[in-house]
This record gives C-alpha cells, sequence and structure tokens, in this order.
C-alpha cells in the first residue's frame, strides 16, 4: 500500500506540469478548492490587526530560531522531566530507524499515524513496510490517499486533487464502501473503519505543530479527531517533528495558532488544540503509557547556517502560499513531485533534496509575490525563490548543495557578449544596423519560448535611429 | 559523536553573526475589554458557527435541561465521572431517569470496546472558555478522562457563564499554564469534522458528530 502507483519526482516537473495543465479534472479539482480558500482566508482576517499579528508570528519564529539549540536542548530536559522520552534523528534514515526500533521494542505490527509531513519527508510508512510493520494513516484525506497508493498533493489537504466522485471509487474499491456521492455516507464508512485500527494499534505516532521549550509540551492541531485518537488510544504515542518546531514560551503558542488556522484553511479555529506535556500519570485511566517525541534535523541545521535562507525555517506549514500560488492552483501538489509542494516547497526542498534534483522549482513561479504577502510569518518567499534561480546557475555564495547545477556556458556568453555590445556604443550601433538589415532571416523558432509565442521579430529601423529622426524632423 | 551533540554543534557553530532576537509585542492577541455579555455572544456566534449547540439555563435548573437532551437525543447510556460537581449533580438527578449511567473512573483497557460501540454520550464538564474563538476549556483528569469527550457520539458539556474569558492568551496567562501544564490540556470548537473530500463539510468523522454546550448562567 505504500509504493505509489504514478512515481513523481522534482525532476519531472515539466514534464508533471504539462500532465497536469492537459488533465481539465486535476485543474477543476484545484480551481474550485483554491479559490474558496482564499476568499475564507480573507474573511478569517477581517476582523483582525493582520499586520500587527503577522508581525508578532513573524517575530515570535525569528526569536526561536535565534535562540534555537538552547530550545531544543530545554525542550528535551522539560520533556524528559515530564516522562517524555526524546530521540534526536540526523537525517529521514535515522529519525524512520528510531521509530521503528521503538515499535519493534513493544513487538509491534500495527502503527496507527496522525498526519505529519515529516514523516511524509521521511517515508516512514514505506520504512515501517519493510520492518513488516503496517502503519495506516487515520486522517481522512491522508487515508483516502493512501487507499489510492499516491502521496499528499497539499500539506493541509492531502486529497484536495481528488473530486467526490473519484473518491467514492477508491472508497469502493479498496474498502468494500458502497458508491454514493454522500459525503456524510462515505464519512461514516471511513469512521467505522478506522475505528476498529485505533483500537487495534500498538503504536500510534503525530506530528507536532509547535513545540514548547518552556513546558515540555507537544501542541497539536486538527479538526477530526484522530491526532487525540492516535495520541491517546495505543499504549504508545511517537511524535515526530522537524527541530525548528520549538518555541521559547508557551504564550508564543496562542499567536501562532491564530494565524496558522486563518491562513491555513480560513478557520478563526481548529475543532482541537491538543497538548500533550507527559505519558499517562498514576492513577490516570487513559492515554498512552509512554510518549516519545524525535526531533529531525534532515538538512535544517545546514539552513540555519544561512541568514538569508534561515527564514524558511520559520514556516508554520499553513498552506496559504500554495493556496494562493498561480503555478500551484493550475499545476496541483503532484507536480512538483516533492514532499512540500508550492511556493513554500520551492524554496525548502532545494536545501533538502539539493539543486541537482530540485533545479526546475525556484521556476516554478511568476514571482507576483502573492505567497509573500499571505504567508502568515512574512517569511519573504519570492526574494528566496530569486536567491535560488541565482545559486541555481552559479551566482551568488549559498550553500545550497548542487549550486551552479544550471550553470549554461552558452547563456553565460550570450550574456556578456549583450553586456559588452551595450556598454559599447559604436558597436552597438553597428550590429544592431546588421541585425535590421538581415530581419528576414531570424528564426521563426526559439525552442519552448515560441510554443506559446511569435519569435521575436527584429526592427528595420533601431528605435534610437528613429527617434533620432524625429528629433531632426521637429527641428527642421 | 551522538545525532544530538551533530545537530546541536552545526546548530552552535553557525558561521554567521547571532540572529537578532526580536521584542515580540502580544497586544494584538489580548486586551479586548469586552463585557460579560459581550463575551457570551462572542462566544455564541463562533461555537455555532462551527456546529456547537448551546443551551442555556440557569444554574439551579441545568439537570432539568440536561434530562430534556438526553431525551431529544435518545441518548440511553451516558458516559459521566463521579466525584466532580457536574457529575455529581448529574447522577443524583439522573438517578430516577431511565438513562443507564457508564462509570469512566476506571482503565479503559479494560472497558475500551464498551466505549467505542456502546456509549451514546458522554458529560464533563469544563474549566472554562474562550469568547474570541468559542472555544471550551478542558484538562481531563481521572475523574474525566480524555476519551469522554472524543469517543461518544454526543459531547455533552457544562460551562458556566462566568468562566468565560477573551482570548486564548488571556485565560493562559491569568491561570498561569506555563507553571503547570497537565498531561493533556485541551480546547474544543464544535464537534469533530472534516472537509476532506471535495471541500464539504461532514461531522462526527472521528470523534463526536455532536457538541452540546449547556450555558449556565
Amino acid at each position: 500500500m505504500s509504493q505509489p502507483v504514478e512515481i513523481f519526482t522534482p525532476q519531472q516537473f515539466h514534464r508533471q506540469a504539462q500532465d497536469a495543465l492537459g488533465n481539465p479534472q486535476v485543474r477543476a479539482n484545484f480551481r474550485k478548492a483554491m479559490d474558496g480558500l482564499m476568499v475564507k482566508r480573507r474573511d478569517a482576517f477581517a476582523e483582525w490587526q493582520l499586520e500587527e499579528l503577522r508581525q508578532l508570528g513573524a517575530n515570535i519564529r525569528l526569536r526561536a530560531l535565534s535562540r534555537l539549540p538552547d530550545l531544543l536542548e530545554q525542550l528535551e530536559e522539560r520533556c524528559e522531566a515530564n516522562g517524555i522520552r526524546v530521540h534526536w534523528a540526523e537525517d529521514g534514515e535515522q529519525a524512520c530507524r528510531i521509530v521503528t526500533d521503538i515499535c519493534q521494542q513493544h513487538g509491534a505490527r500495527s502503527v496507527i499515524k496522525g498526519k505529519s509531513m515529516v514523516s511524509e519527508e521521511m517515508h516512514l510508512n514505506a520504512h515501517l513496510d519493510k520492518a513488516g510493520i503496517e502503519a495506516l494513516e487515520s486522517d481522512l484525506g491522508e487515508y483516502l490517499v493512501q487507499l489510492n497508493e499516491q502521496t499528499p498533493s497539499h500539506i493541509i489537504m492531502p486529497a484536495i486533487h481528488l473530486n467526490t466522485d473519484q473518491i467514492s471509487d477508491i472508497m469502493h474499491e479498496r474498502t468494500g464502501t458502497e458508491r454514493t456521492r454522500d459525503v456524510d455516507t462515505m464519512t461514516a464508512a471511513a469512521r467505522a473503519q478506522l475505528r476498529e485500527r485505533f483500537m487495534a494499534a500498538d503504536v500510534g505516532v503525530s506530528g507536532v505543530n509547535f513545540a514548547v521549550a518552556e513546558t515540555g509540551t507537544l501542541c497539536l492541531v486538527e479538526n477530526e479527531g484522530n491526532g487525540r485518537m492516535t495520541t491517546t488510544v495505543p499504549p504508545v504515542h511517537v511524535a515526530v517533528t522537524g527541530i525548528e518546531k520549538v518555541v521559547e514560551h508557551l504564550a508564543d503558542v496562542p499567536p501562532l495558532y491564530a494565524l496558522l488556522t486563518r491562513s491555513a484553511t480560513g478557520q478563526h479555529v481548529t475543532t482541537y488544540f491538543n497538548m500533550i506535556s507527559s505519558p499517562r500519570r498514576d492513577g490516570e485511566h487513559d492515554g498512552p503509557r509512554e510518549v516519545h517525541l524525535v526531533l529531525v534535523d534532515n538538512g535544517r541545521s545546514r539552513i540555519y547556517q544561512d541568514d538569508e535562507l534561515l527564514d524558511t525555517l520559520r514556516c508554520i506549514r499553513c498552506g496559504a502560499c500554495m493556496n494562493h500560488c498561480p503555478v500551484y492552483t493550475r499545476v496541483g501538489g503532484h507536480t512538483y513531485g516533492t514532499t512540500y509542494p508550492g511556493p513554500i516547497g520551492s524554496i525548502l526542498m532545494p536545501h533538502l533534496l539539493g539543486l541537482e534534483a530540485t533545479q526546475d522549482l525556484p521556476t516554478a513561479s511568476s514571482l507576483c509575490g502573492a505567497c509573500g504577502e499571505v504567508c502568515p510569518v512574512k517569511i519573504p518567499i519570492p526574494d528566496l525563490l530569486v536567491r535560488l534561480r541565482r545559486e541555481a546557475v552559479g551566482e551568488g555564495e549559498g550553500n545550497v548543495p548542487g549550486a551552479g547545477v544550471k550553470r549554461s556556458t552558452r547563456e553565460v556568453a550570450a550574456w556578456k557578449s549583450w553586456q559588452w555590445l551595450a556598454t559599447h556604443p559604436s558597436a552597438w550601433r553597428g550590429t544592431t544596423g546588421i541585425i535590421g538589415k538581415l530581419r528576414g532571416l531570424a528564426p521563426e523558432h526559439l525552442g519552448p519560448w515560441t510554443e506559446y509565442r511569435s519569435a521575436p521579430k527584429p526592427a528595420a529601423v533601431s528605435l534610437h535611429t528613429l527617434i533620432k529622426r524625429r528629433r531632426q524632423e521637429d527641428q527642421s | 559523536m551522538s545525532a544530538r551533540d551533530n545537530i546541536l554543534q552545526r546548530l552552535r557553530e553557525r558561521s554567521s553573526a547571532p540572529q537578532p532576537a526580536p521584542l515580540s509585542d502580544f497586544s494584538v492577541v489580548t486586551g479586548r475589554q469586552w463585557t460579560a455579555e459581550e463575551r457570551v455572544a462572542h462566544f455564541e456566534r463562533w461555537i455555532s458557527s462551527v456546529h456547537g449547540e448551546i443551551i442555556h439555563c440557569r444554574k439551579d435548573n441545568w439537570r432539568e435541561a440536561l434530562v430534556g437532551i438526553l431525551s431529544d437525543k435518545g441518548v440511553q447510556r451516558l458516559a459521566l465521572g463521579r466525584t466532580n460537581d457536574v457529575a455529581r449533580e448529574a447522577r443524583e438527578w439522573l438517578g430516577e431517569n431511565s438513562v443507564e449511567l457508564v462509570d469512566v473512573d476506571r482503565d479503559i483497557g479494560d472497558w475500551q470496546r464498551e466505549m467505542f460501540e456502546r456509549v451514546d454520550a458522554g458529560l464533563t464538564s469544563t474549566l472554562g472558555a474562550i469568547a474570541e474563538t468559542g472555544s471550551l476549556w478542558l484538562w481531563p483528569t481521572p475523574d474525566e478522562p480524555r476519551l469522554l469527550s472524543l469517543v461518544p457520539p454526543l459531547h455533552i458539556a457544562v460551562l458556566d457563564a462566568d468562566r468565560i474569558e477573551d482570548t486564548l492568551f488571556d485565560v493562559m496567562s491569568r491561570h498561569g499554564w506555563a507553571e503547570g501544564m497537565p498531561t493533556n490540556a485541551l480546547l474544543i470548537s464544535g464537534p469533530s469534522k472534516t472537509a476532506d473530500i471535495e471541500q464539504t463539510l461532514a461531522y462526527g468523522v472521528h470523534g463526536p458528530r455532536e457538541l452540546v454546550i449547556l450555558l449556565r448562567h
């Protein structure tokens, strides 16, 4: 169940984008969803001093990042004091091994999972599968995507690429649910299917929205209750999180929570805000007897080295940048071929995977600025996209692996020649004059440029000459 | 070196200058200055917008209101605590009714299937609420475990109107949450819901389908 039928990769961005653009179903599903989300987000902030709130959110995240190593140590100390076991993983592979070891120590055969993008990043399900442990997603969207042998196409709404009919087919084929267009019936069927699995699971795995260093508290934001089930019913709870999710104080959480829910889905609040500070204590009747926290680096400490790119680590994973991106809205999340799609994915994934694999992602943007404008913590996404574009062609001094991978000798030579001509007037005049005379020989096709555009045709007389002539006529 | 030491070392040995730590001005999440009536109105507006049902009642007649809900919703088996005031009063009153009372002050491992399959409703007290978002504040206890507000298809919560405060930030700071967090702290705003199927809202996907709040004045 964990191997996708269709593998999407960032290397195939252009082909995948072509496929998505030519698929009316995908386009309609995304268009409808994203248009609605944009309106909902705007309305959700209508009664707020949005700029003040965004500034506060950005400052809280910056403050946490400025003290990141200290806060991680404090978080570890507080969690351990509360009875939560803390583990550290340098990469996804190591994090998977830690989770698998915990499962094996308890003889686990079945894992139930709440939504966690870090676990997607780690490919945890496939890893557990290899160890003979079944991992079942319990978030409805993730469950549907897993049934369909796919990966999520959005970080908040994993099954947004599917419509009701498609979901009905998937549930019918995979679980025997009667075909229906009634969403309540489908939801009730999924509820019944998953309730059994919550009770049977040996281990629950969840993500973390905010980890509070001050109190050793793991905060989980959700609507469905599957997160609460996952972290309450099985005897062992394993939370996995990127190291950047730590915040300094409990008081830092309310503004970030207010920003997260409104930015993500336009909700003023989610149904559940679940704060876990320890395993079941003596005398308590439910809750896991063990809680583990796995702190995952996976390239984040490398991002942390660079002042500019460090802004990426502020992200609170709301997905607003995707919802507002004219590119994402048209091609959908699978096109990007990465765990995190859309604008945030286009600046985060090059750090995590290197520019060799992700060189097309920073160019998957119109640079219209919408992503930066809606980002609740003011990540300057367009600036970072430009920065990565420069690094991809070997300009600037960054630390992203694979810098310079897109550098083309022909392109560099062309621009250098252009620069020389444009700064030497007589050579410029001579060259443009010759080009004007030979304009009949200009090619009709210029590679991908002319797929959707007409080829530029040199003018017979340059603008410079035309202006000069007009001035002479005016004077005479 | 361990993974822990490697990660911390990489973070500490940042080649660039230390990052600035800007001051945080929290005034945007506090200082609402609402009156008691406004607080109730905000709370009702927001909890209703997410499908929470409010029944206004008085502190001296809330048990009659509870009986009415149980009858309206066809509740036959009600799970509830034993020692908290809400559960004690409810037990006294419901003793004469036909509703079967299910004790929750026992290890869930012994009766999990019963809880998942046979309990119609869970009754809980609340510690307070947040006007700005229409959220109930609960800290589960041995008397009222976590699953009581999650597993039964109907969650009935009892809330005193004078325990509604303006914002989450206010509740956390005024009640000193940071000085001692419980095992599990919860905010609940409406019944369980999803919009994962083509953005269509559906309730009760994993938790309760209905949330009824007895708001005591």
